[in-house]
């Protein structure tokens, strides 16, 4: 795989919260916290238009210039992934993920946070692939067994494509001509820094 | 009793029965009621940053406003659209410029949701995340480096030009009490207290460049760990040092005239012979008990908002202000008429933290550096708390004599 890439269809995605559930399940996690979740925008009104949004594993990634203990890296996939072992819950990377990905679990006094958790693109963390230590702390690992993420996997309408980025933009790019609109490929400019995508 | 703490150790032995004038009397009661102010003051201002907790930042509500366009006509979706609410569409480049960050949800109508219970998650992108992270890595640590270094480099010039301040008249074999043991007690509570959170607040911005590669990620992220653990709770110790601080000092620290004639011979700091009057406290320490007391308010205040995570509203509430007064602070690139949403609160608040942090480093360097090293004598003070006679003559010669008038007042002569 080359780079590793989300995108989300707003013109397909139908606000079903399969990807939300599939992940919470593929992962155990716990209450609290959602690695993604699904905005809507003008609910209820016409023109509606909804988006699963997870972190969207960045070229540049702002999380990792910021960490104080420096806990993230990124595979070769350019997937990336952080050390829960490292992480001191200082909630920086949050501040500056432009997708409000990060998430923490409330440990400890006052409102001081836990370990950060967030979207994986299904590649489990440091540790030995699949082992228990990793599924615990970071969830499965589904890259390491040659699958991809369960989000897009699952979700209904194909509005969530996760994968290369070359296939994926591929196969966005056969939809919009197809269908003639919606060629907006929300998230991906500020992502993966192509500025004409946004 | 108050002043008891500055009775002359030198003078003759005390009477069995102290009866103090009516004058010392009158005085002894203004310093009370002006204590009691100063107490009711900080119990007001803990009571207004407790009530900001109450209050959720304004500006992170999702919902349009109430002239907002709620109704409009679908573009290519083949809805009909109702006579009499028509209104103009939003474009759909506007709605993608939006949903990208670069517009609030205030400015078109749009809005966003979520199902699930956290709603600050309806954000789609938060483009200042960008500005904070250039912020943190660039001008926060730079800067952060030249105002103390800058500081350092000036004491250590001072140093070598003026030497060591000496007692002029050479130590007297006589003491004179200056703080009582509650002052120190206040006095250390703090320094202790600050010096903690610098180091730790230090390591957090400085850390990841100068002491990971030096000890490794296991150690430093442990180091990290516990440093967060001591910052978070030490800032309370810190707190109450700046109450106690204040309240006992503040009376002692109004401004006066002759501040002015110490402040315009430097304090008599850059000339061998000159000793300008001066009270219990001279104008460089109420410089400093001002900046402390300052610098330490608006760090405990930004610290409770960092404490408490999308708690408080203060930044927005300031920058409204600012707005209201009509004070723009667009030369820093900051836009006071916009609302400040509950991100950029915790954003702000981690930039302003630290900086006023570094400046205060700054400060307390040079207070350690005369406290200790640059002034004999000066050191006495809040250790033993009795400090030599002639250092204090020579410094806050003031106070002397009015320690020396109560004194004697209360001694009947032999
Ligand atoms: S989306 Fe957020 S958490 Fe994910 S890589 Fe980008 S900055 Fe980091
Ligand atoms: S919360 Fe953890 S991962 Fe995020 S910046 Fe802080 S230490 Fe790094």
């Amino acid at each position: 795989m080359g780079k590793a890439a989300f995108l989300c269809d707003a013109e397909r995605c139908i606000e079903c919260n399969a990807c939300v559930t599939a992940c919470k399940n593929e992962h155990e996690i716990p209450w609290g916290i959602n690695r993604r979740r699904v905005v809507t925008i003008n609910d209820g009104r016409p023109g509606e238009k909804s988006i699963s949004v997870a972190c969207m594993h960045c070229s540049d990634a702002p999380c990792m210039a910021v960490c104080p203990v420096d806990c993230f890296y990124k595979t070769a996939d350019g997937i990336v992934l952080h050390s829960k072992d490292l992480c001191i819950g200082c909630g920086y990377c949050f501040y500056a993920c432009p997708f409000g990905a990060p998430q923490y679990p409330q440990a400890g006094n006052f409102g001081s946070r836990g370990k950060m958790d967030k979207c994986t693109f299904c590649a489990g963390g440091p540790e030995e692939n699949n082992s228990p230590a990793e599924f615990q702390k970071y969830g499965r690992n589904r890259i390491a067994e040659g699958k991809l993420p369960i989000c897009a996997e699952m979700c209904s309408t194909k509005a969530l494509l996760a994968g290369d980025a070359d296939d994926v933009s591929s196969i966005f790019r056969e939809r919009v001509v197809a269908r003639g609109f919606g060629g907006d490929s929300w998230g991906w400019g500020t992502a993966y820094g192509n500025q004409n995508d946004s | 009793m108050p002043r008891s703490s500055e009775r002359a150790r030198a003078a003759e032995p005390r009477p069995a029965a102290r009866v103090p004038s009516p004058r010392f009397e009158r005085r002894r009661k203004r310093r009370l009621r002006v204590a009691i102010g100063a107490l009711s003051l900080s119990v007001l201002l803990l009571a207004v940053t407790l009530a900001s907790f109450v209050t959720m930042a304004d500006a992170q509500s999702v919902r349009p406003p109430a002239n907002a366009v709620t109704n409009s006509t679908p573009d290519a979706t083949g809805m009909e659209s109702v006579p009499g609410k028509i209104t103009q569409p939003p474009a759909r480049a506007d709605l993608w410029r939006f949903v990208g960050g670069d517009r609030g949800p205030d400015e078109e109508g749009f809005t966003t949701t979520v199902s699930i219970p956290n709603k600050l998650s309806a954000t789609l992108v938060q483009p200042f995340g960008e500005e904070w992270r250039l912020l943190r890595r660039g001008p926060l640590p730079e800067y952060g480096l030249i105002i103390p270094a800058a500081m350092i480099l000036a004491l250590a010039a001072f140093y070598l030009i003026r030497g060591r301040i000496r007692i002029e008249a050479g130590p007297s074999r006589n003491r004179i009490r200056r703080f009582g043991g509650f002052e120190r007690f206040g006095h250390w509570l703090l320094a202790v207290s600050f010096v903690a959170l610098a180091l730790t607040g230090l390591n957090l911005l400085y850390g990841r460049e100068y002491i990971l590669p030096l000890i490794g990620h296991e150690a430093y992220s442990l180091t990290a760990w516990w440093g967060k653990w001591v910052h978070n709770n030490i800032a309370w110790a810190f707190m109450l040092g700046l109450v106690l601080i204040f309240v006992m000092w503040v009376g002692r620290n109004i401004p006066h005239r002759r501040d002015l004639v110490w402040l315009m011979k430097g304090g008599g700091l850059f000339s061998k012979h000159s000793h300008p009057d001066a009270g219990k406290f001279n104008a460089g320490q109420k410089l400093i008990f001002w900046s402390v007391i300052l610098l330490g308010a608006s760090l405990s205040l930004s610290g409770i908002a960092l404490l408490f995570p999308f708690q408080t509203g203060l930044m927005g509430k300031t920058f409204a202000f600012f707005n209201d007064i009509g004070l723009s602070l667009s030369f820093i690139g900051i836009d006071v008429s916009q609302p400040v949403t509950a991100l950029q609160e915790m954003q702000y608040q981690t930039i302003w933290h630290a900086a006023v942090a570094l400046v205060m480093i700054a400060i307390i360097i040079a207070h350690i550096y005369i406290g200790t090293l640059g002034m004999e004598g000066a050191f006495d003070a809040m250790g033993s708390g009795d400090v030599d006679l002639n250092w204090a003559r020579e410094h806050h010669n003031l106070w002397v004599d009015e320690v020396s008038a109560r004194t004697s007042r209360r001694t009947p002569a032999e």
